[in-house]
Formats: structure tokens, C-alpha cells, sequence
């Protein structure tokens, strides 16, 4: 049977993988239903009220589950990683608990007047509440992000004890909270959320206007999504620079991953595509020379520290999945920009609703932003490898001491068995709401009159 | 120590997170007890009305259990670590009646056919009782104790858990939660359906009733420990004598039909039990079996006084902040529940 450390590995990727398919839906439609509902409010404007509303019961499938899984992840530090949870919980736990206080608290309040106060309460008190859930998605993500970036670049901390009584101890909780990878990291991931969000509307519109249903209610849809979408785009490539930036200081072994570099005294190249061979320790591919050195340090002609340069017990063992991951990311990032880029030419040449196989590519672009945030997230973590706090604690070291392989094995299959029945429902039922459609209301003649005849494409 | 009015932080904290889970208690408590109700509800329009009582504040209940869960790792981690690395099993069948209860709730309005609705109902009933029920097993061995060794390593197996005195617990819990649930479905529902809640409200009573006496006794014979503060502390009686003072009160309220009274009873009761838990335990958090010696004290399981100090001032933002969005959003939904067009 494979060892307890590789179970809880695979079981810890496989639920938090799993749990984050929801939240960047759930944070970039967050966003998307403030300004849908915003437009309502300021228009008064009947398509405004119904896209909001069909997006709200959209928004309600994908929060549950994002609810249901992320309570697994709360607890699973404490199950498999109790180790782990005391040596970091001085600081980790801080992050976890302001998240819950300051962040699900929040959330979860008003996600009930969002849902259900439609009729109940006054329009800007339900906007108002849409606005929080919001920037409580938000605030959630920034708490967590900031437990995982001290994981990454500790600091503002000290060590206490020994061998395995050792733990972290917080001296500093801004320089803690203000590691100097968090603010990076944060703007990354939470772009990413809004492109994955922002990618499901543009989608979902795509889809009724390539079968010709609620193509008024579509193309309102399509530029709220198209907007969020094009600006994200734009900034992800930035802060995705930033955040290759600060790896490149504080992890000089994930980022030789990244980019398959070994020798501390070549030049570094950057590879569009490529293969590594960790055995041989070559990397093959189409690449631009020098590549790497220019974004490190600004010159074509200075090495780069490569993978060699740390010990190999030290270094990440997968580096072929490092590299892949990372380039599949970097790759998807570039689509979206022409993509988006693109649309919106046509959108101002009036041309864009007219392009079916543009709609065609839009309905499974929902797919791109999807992988991108997956894969992200594999490069970060397993480039952090052997660490899982890094540099200070080992991944083999975190382990519950008492649990055995056959517990986790038992809740491993119970929740592969679990999130296969979730996922298998969410796609039906996501898929019955999206054939239903928004609900219609009869329209006064004067107001129907109105609508459409600002939105005929041209 | 540094102390603030007069308690140690690691006591403050103790406090904070004992606050938390009374929170959860009497929150989460009325929405899983209507959930081990729900299948006494024949007609679908029933069915439905006792979802949408709960529907907009059963998630921000179960988020004291994310903070609960939180503030004990960030104030404990060890506990943290040993308490839920230890109930492995039990605590991954609790992860998953969460996720079943969640969905159950979610998807249950979203068909129209008739299995699919039964099949969701039985799904949420089940769930909700199975969490209450664990819920209650995990208190019940924390009261008893468990065989912890000098390393703070559980040596005990999976049937360690299910010892008498812990399934006793498991179901005073879940007569407490159905006690609570009811009297809440019967404040937020009219006609046919409140005629029929209370009746149910008299006979849950009852079982809470038949279970508090079976747990105090048990617990005055088989679990001592439970009870030396009060040997120091005699004044920590009127806590037990309060709590029996309700149940008698509670009684008369539900028969006379003031069930707003009720309900802030069952809550009192809930806050009640636990705080002599809390009493119990202090300053343990988990009790050895093995050896009194090796339990684990919330001295030496607490994060730094940094790190206490840093959090008690976040949960002292956080705490009226939470408050403050629970009461708007009870507030907004105040009075009895109507089905409409964005009902489940
Ligand atoms: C970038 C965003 C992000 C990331 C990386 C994570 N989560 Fe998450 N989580 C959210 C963003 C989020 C959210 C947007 O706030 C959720 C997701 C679904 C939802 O719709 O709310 C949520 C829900 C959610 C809940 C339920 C909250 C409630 O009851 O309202 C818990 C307990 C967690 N998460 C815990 C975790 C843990 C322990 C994680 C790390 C291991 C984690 N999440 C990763
Ligand atoms: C911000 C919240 C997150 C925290 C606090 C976190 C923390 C952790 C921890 C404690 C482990 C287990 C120890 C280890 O194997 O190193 C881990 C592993 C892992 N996580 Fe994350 N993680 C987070 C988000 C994510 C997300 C969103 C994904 C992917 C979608 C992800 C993917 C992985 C993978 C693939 C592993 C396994 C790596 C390996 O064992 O090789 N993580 N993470
Ligand atoms: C456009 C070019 C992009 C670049 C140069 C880039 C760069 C990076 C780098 C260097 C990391 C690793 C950070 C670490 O190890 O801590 C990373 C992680 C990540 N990326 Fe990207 N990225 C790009 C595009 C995207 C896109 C389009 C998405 C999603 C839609 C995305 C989502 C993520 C996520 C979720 C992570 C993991 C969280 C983190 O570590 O920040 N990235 N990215």
C-alpha cells in the first residue's frame, strides 16, 4: 500500500483541487452581478433585472458547492496535517480564523438577502448585499491566500523549540500578513477568479446567441462579461510578471523548474513549449535565448541560478510537471488576451454578434481561464516541493502521526466516490439553468419598444 | 502570565472559542433539528415551508463551525492537531453529511419530479441527524476522556469512540437540536403546518427531557471529573440549577403557546450544558484516560501570547460585525415564512 505521506498528498490535492473549481466562479460572478445589478439599478432597465436574476440562481448552484467542499479543506489541516497544524498554527491559524470572522461571516449573511430578499427588502438594500457577498468572496480569497503565501516566503516569524516540538511563533503579524509574496500572489489568483467568472457569462451568452434564444438578454450579458473580461486579461499578464518576479528572489528553485534551467552558470532561456528530461537534466524545445536572464535581470547574457544549485533532496522532483503546468498557464494567459482583445474590436465595429465561430470559441472558452487557475496552482505547489513550509518545514515531516494508510485510503475513495456524485450533479442541474434561461417577464409595449431597439446589432 | 481583567489569555481564549460553539449551538442547532424533523412532514407544500424557514440563515449558522474551527486551531493548534487527527474517521463521515446536507438543501426545489424531491428529503433528514449525532459522539468522548498517551497520541481504536456514555450524549444532542428545531419551525410556520408542529414540539420535549435526566445521572456516576470544580467553586452551581429551572419553565411555555419565550429558553439551556462542559474541562482540553497526568492543558496547547493577543483584538472587530449581519439578516426575514418566486 503506498505510504500514509502520499495518500494525504494526493487526498489534500485531490479536495482542494476539487474545491477550487467553485471559488473562482464564485468570485468573478460576484463581480459580474454587482455591475449587472448596477446597470439595473441605474437604467431600470427590465433585461438588467432578468440577466441578474437568472445569474443569481446560477450563482446560488456554484456557491453551495464552493461552501460544501471548502469545509472539507478547513479540517483537513487538522486530520492529515497535525503536525503541520501545530508547527504553523501560531500563524496559519491567525489567517484561518480572520478569514472565517472577517470573510465566511460576511458571505454567508447577506448571500441569504441576495438569494431570497428579492421581494422582501428595498432595491439598494439588495444591492447593497450583493456588493458584500462580493467583496466577502473577495476578502475570503485574500485571507487564505496570505496563509498560503507565508507558507511560500515566511516572515515575520520565529522558531520555537525542536525536532519534531519545533513551531513557528508570529514575532511581527504585519510583516506576517505582508509577506513578500502575498500582495502578488493575491492580485494574481484573484484575477484569475474574475476572468474565470467573467469567461462563464461571456460563454453562456455565446451559447443562446449561436442557437438564437434571449439574444437580447445574451448580448447585455456578453458585454458585462467582456469588460471585466478584457481588463483582467490585460492585468494578469502584469501581475503574473510580478509574481514570476518575487519567485525568481525568494524561490530560485521553483523557478528553475519553471523554465527546466539547471546550470547556474548558462544563460537562461524561456521556452514556449518544450519537454524536460529531469534524468539527463536537458531541456528541449522552441525557446527564446536568453529569455529568462532578460526578465530576471534585465540583461540577455547573465546566468540564471539553475536547479543545480540546490542540493536534490532539497529541489522539486517533479520538474517536468512543473514546467508543463507553468507553461500551459503562461500559454492560456495569452489566449485570453487576444481573444478578449479581439472582441472587443468587433464589438466596436458593430461586427462582433455576427461571428458565429467566434460565439463558437467563446461558449468553451469557459474551459481556458478553468485550466489556467488549475494548473497554477499545480506549478506553484509541487515547484514548493519537498517544503511545505518553505525551506522550513518538509512536506514528509507534516504528517498526523497516528493516522494510518488505511484510514485515509477509506475517506480518499470516500470522496473521490463523494465529488464524482457532486460534480456529475452540479453539471446537470448547471446545465437545466442554463436551457431554462432567464425568466421573461410580459413587458409594458413602451419599455419592450426601448430595449430592443437599443441592442439590434448592427 | 499577562492576564486581562484578571484571566490569563489562554483563559480568554478557552472563552472565546467556547463562545463560538454555544454560537453554533444555537444557531446551527434549530436548522439541523429541523432537518431530523423533516421527514415528519407529509405534504410537499410542508416539506417546502420548513426549508425556506431556514433557507436564508442555515449557511451564516454553519459558519460559527468554520470560525469555531478556525479559532481553535489558531488558539490551540496542538488540540487542533490531536483532536481532529484522532476522531479520523468519525470526523471524515461528519465532512461528508455536511457536503450531503449543503447539496441536499441546493438541489432539492430544482426538479419537479416526485423520487428526486423524496430522494433529497431523506438525504437532508439523514444528514442532519448523522451531523448532530457525531457532533454529539465527539462531545460525549471529550466529557468522558480519551486513552492519550505522554506523546498526546490517541491509543485507542475506532470503538474507543462508541462507549455508552458518549451515544447517551450523541442523542441528548440530537433531542436537544429537534427540541430547538421544532420550536423555531413552529414560531416561523401557520396554519396546518403549526398545528401539526405542535404537537411535535410536546413530544420532543419529552424525549429532551427523559435525555437531560438519563445525562445527568449518568454523568454524576460515571464521570467524576465533570464535576470537581464545583467542589471549589460551589457558587458554579447556579448554572446547573438555572438549566433545570428552564427545562421546567420551557415545559409550561410550549403548552401555553409562547414559543418565542421557548425558543430563547432551549437557547439558554443549549449556552447552559455547555458552559458546564467548559466548567468540566477547565483548564484541560482533552481529558487522558490514561494518565490524568498526560491530558492536555490549554496552557500547553496555546499559540503565543503574541498570537492570542493579536487574535482576541480580531475577534473583538470581528465578533459585533458577525452579530451585526445575523440580526439584519433574521431581521429581514422576520416573521412567518411565504413561498415565492425565489423560494426552494
Ligand atoms: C482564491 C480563493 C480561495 C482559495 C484558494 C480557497 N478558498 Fe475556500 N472558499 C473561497 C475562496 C477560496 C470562497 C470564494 O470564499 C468560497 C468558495 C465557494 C464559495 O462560493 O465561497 C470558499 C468557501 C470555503 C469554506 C466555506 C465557507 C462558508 O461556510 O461560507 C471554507 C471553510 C473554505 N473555503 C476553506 C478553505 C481552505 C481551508 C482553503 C485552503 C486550503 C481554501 N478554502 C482555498
Ligand atoms: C490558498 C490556499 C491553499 C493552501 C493553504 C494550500 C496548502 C497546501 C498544503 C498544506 C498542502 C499539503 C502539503 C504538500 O503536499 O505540500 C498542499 C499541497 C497541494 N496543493 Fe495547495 N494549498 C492551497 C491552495 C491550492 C489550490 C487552489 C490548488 C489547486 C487547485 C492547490 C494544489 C495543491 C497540490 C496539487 C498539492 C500537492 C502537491 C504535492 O504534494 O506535490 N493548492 N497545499
Ligand atoms: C499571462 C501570463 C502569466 C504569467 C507570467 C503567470 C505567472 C505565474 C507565476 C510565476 C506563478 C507562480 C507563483 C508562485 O509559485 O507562487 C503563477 C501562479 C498562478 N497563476 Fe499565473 N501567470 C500567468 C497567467 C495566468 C492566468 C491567465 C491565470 C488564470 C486565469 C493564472 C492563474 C494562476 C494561479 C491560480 C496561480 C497559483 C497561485 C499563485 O501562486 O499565485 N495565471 N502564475
Amino acid at each position: 500500500m503506498p505510504s500514509v505521506e502520499i495518500l494525504s498528498r494526493i487526498q489534500f490535492a485531490f479536495t482542494i483541487a476539487f474545491h477550487y473549481i467553485y471559488p473562482p466562479l464564485s468570485i468573478g460572478l460576484g463581480v459580474c452581478l454587482v455591475i449587472m445589478e448596477g446597470l439595473y439599478l441605474k437604467t431600470g432597465r427590465q433585461v438588467y433585472k432578468e440577466i441578474t436574476k437568472f445569474w443569481i440562481k446560477i450563482f446560488a448552484l456554484i456557491f453551495g458547492i464552493g461552501v460544501a467542499t471548502g469545509i472539507v479543506m478547513e479540517f483537513e489541516f487538522g486530520t492529515n496535517w497535525a503536525t503541520y497544524s501545530h508547527y504553523v498554527g501560531d500563524i496559519f491559524g491567525s489567517a484561518l480564523a480572520a478569514e472565517g470572522i472577517f470573510a465566511f461571516a460576511m458571505e454567508s449573511a447577506f448571500l441569504g438577502v441576495l438569494l431570497f430578499g428579492w421581494d422582501r427588502v428595498h432595491k439598494a438594500v439588495h444591492y447593497f448585499s450583493t456588493i458584500m457577498v462580493a467583496l466577502g468572496s473577495i476578502f475570503s480569497a485574500l485571507w487564505i491566500v496570505i496563509a498560503n503565501s507565508w507558507q511560500q516566503t515566511p516572515a515575520g516569524y520565529k522558531i520555537e523549540g525542536h525536532d519534531l516540538g519545533a513551531r513557528a511563533v508570529v514575532t511581527d503579524f504585519w510583516a506576517m500578513v505582508n509577506n513578500p509574496s502575498s500582495a502578488d500572489r493575491f492580485a494574481h489568483v484573484i484575477i484569475g477568479a474574475f476572468l474565470a467568472g467573467s469567461f462563464m457569462v461571456m460563454s453562456v451568452a455565446a451559447w443562446y446567441i449561436l442557437k438564437r434564444r434571449f439574444e437580447q438578454h445574451a448580448q447585455a450579458m456578453f458585454k458585462v462579461g467582456l469588460s471585466v473580461a478584457v481588463i483582467a486579461a490585460l492585468l494578469q499578464l502584469f501581475t503574473g510578471h510580478r509574481s514570476a518576479h518575487y519567485v525568481s528572489k525568494y524561490q530560485p528553485a521553483k523557478l528553475a523548474a519553471m523554465e527546466g534551467h539547471y546550470d547556474s552558470l548558462a544563460v537562461a532561456d524561456m521556452y514556449l513549449v518544450g519537454w524536460v528530461n529531469n534524468k539527463t537534466q536537458t531541456t528541449t524545445g522552441i525557446k527564446i535565448p536568453g529569455g529568462l536572464s532578460f526578465l530576471t535581470h534585465g540583461s540577455f547574457s547573465t546566468p540564471v541560478e539553475g536547479l543545480r544549485a540546490t542540493p536534490e533532496k532539497d529541489r522539486p522532483g517533479a520538474v517536468n510537471f512543473v514546467f508543463q503546468t507553468y507553461h500551459i498557464m503562461i500559454s492560456i494567459g495569452m489566449i485570453l488576451i487576444g481573444l478578449t482583445l479581439l472582441a472587443v474590436f468587433l464589438l466596436w465595429k458593430k461586427k462582433l454578434f455576427n461571428q458565429r465561430w467566434l460565439m463558437v470559441i467563446f461558449a468553451w472558452a469557459v474551459l481556458l481561464p478553468q485550466i489556467a487557475n488549475q494548473v497554477g496552482w499545480y506549478a506553484a505547489e509541487v515547484g514548493r516541493q519537498p517544503w511545505v513550509v518553505y525551506k522550513l518545514l518538509r512536506t514528509s515531516d507534516a504528517l498526523s502521526k497516528k493516522v494510518t494508510a488505511d484510514q485515509v485510503v477509506f475517506s480518499l475513495v470516500l470522496f473521490t466516490l463523494v465529488y464524482m456524485l457532486l460534480f456529475a450533479l452540479f453539471l446537470y442541474l448547471l446545465n437545466r439553468k442554463i436551457q431554462h434561461g432567464p425568466d421573461i417577464q410580459e413587458h409594458d409595449n413602451d419599455q419592450y419598444y426601448k430595449d430592443n431597439l437599443t441592442d439590434i446589432p448592427a | 502570565m499577562e492576564t486581562i481583567l484578571g484571566l490569563d489569555l489562554p483563559t480568554w481564549w478557552f472563552l472565546v472559542i467556547g463562545g463560538l460553539i454555544t454560537g453554533y449551538g444555537v444557531l446551527d442547532g434549530f436548522d439541523l433539528g429541523a432537518g431530523s424533523l423533516h421527514l415528519f412532514f407529509n405534504k410537499e407544500e410542508s416539506r417546502r415551508l420548513a426549508l425556506n424557514a431556514i433557507g436564508p440563515v442555515w449557511d451564516g449558522n454553519e459558519v460559527w463551525l468554520v470560525i469555531a474551527g478556525g479559532a481553535l486551531f489558531a488558539g490551540f493548534p496542538l488540540v487542533y492537531g490531536v483532536i481532529f487527527s484522532t476522531f479520523y474517521i468519525p470526523f471524515m463521515l461528519f465532512l461528508v453529511a455536511l457536503i450531503f446536507r449543503a447539496i441536499s438543501i441546493e438541489f432539492r426545489s430544482k426538479e419537479p419530479w416526485k423520487w428526486w424531491r423524496q430522494m433529497w428529503d431523506i438525504s437532508y433528514c439523514v444528514s442532519s441527524t448523522a451531523i448532530t449525532l457525531l457532533l454529539g459522539l465527539v462531545l460525549g468522548n471529550l466529557i468522558h476522556g480519551l486513552p492519550i498517551n505522554r506523546e498526546h497520541e490517541f491509543t485507542g481504536s475506532l470503538l474507543t469512540f462508541f462507549n455508552p456514555y458518549a451515544i447517551l450524549i450523541s442523542f441528548t444532542t440530537l433531542s436537544l437540536f429537534m427540541l430547538h428545531g421544532s420550536i423555531y419551525l413552529v414560531m416561523k410556520t401557520e396554519n396546518r403546518l403549526y398545528a401539526k408542529l405542535t404537537i411535535l414540539v410536546n413530544n420532543c420535549s419529552k424525549f429532551f427531557i427523559l435525555c437531560f435526566i438519563l445525562t445527568s445521572m449518568a454523568t454524576l456516576i460515571y464521570v467524576p471529573h465533570m464535576t470537581h470544580q464545583f467542589k471549589n467553586h460551589p457558587e458554579l452551581f447556579i448554572v446547573p440549577m438555572i438549566a433545570v429551572l428552564i427545562l421546567l419553565n420551557i415545559k409550561r411555555n410550549i403548552d401555553s403557546r409562547k414559543y418565542y419565550t421557548a425558543f430563547a429558553y432551549s437557547c439558554i439551556i443549549m449556552s447552559c450544558l455547555l458552559i458546564l462542559f467548559a466548567v468540566g474541562l477547565y483548564p484541560n482540553i482533552v481529558i487522558s484516560t490514561t494518565d490524568p497526568a498526560y491530558s492536555i492543558s490549554i496552557y500547553q496547547a496555546a499559540s503565543s501570547v503574541k498570537s492570542l493577543k493579536i487574535m482576541l483584538l480580531i475577534a473583538a472587530i470581528g465578533t459585533p460585525l458577525v452579530i451585526g449581519y445575523s440580526i439584519f439578516v433574521f431581521w429581514t426575514f422576520r416573521g412567518k415564512v411565504k413561498l415565492g418566486e425565489m423560494s426552494y
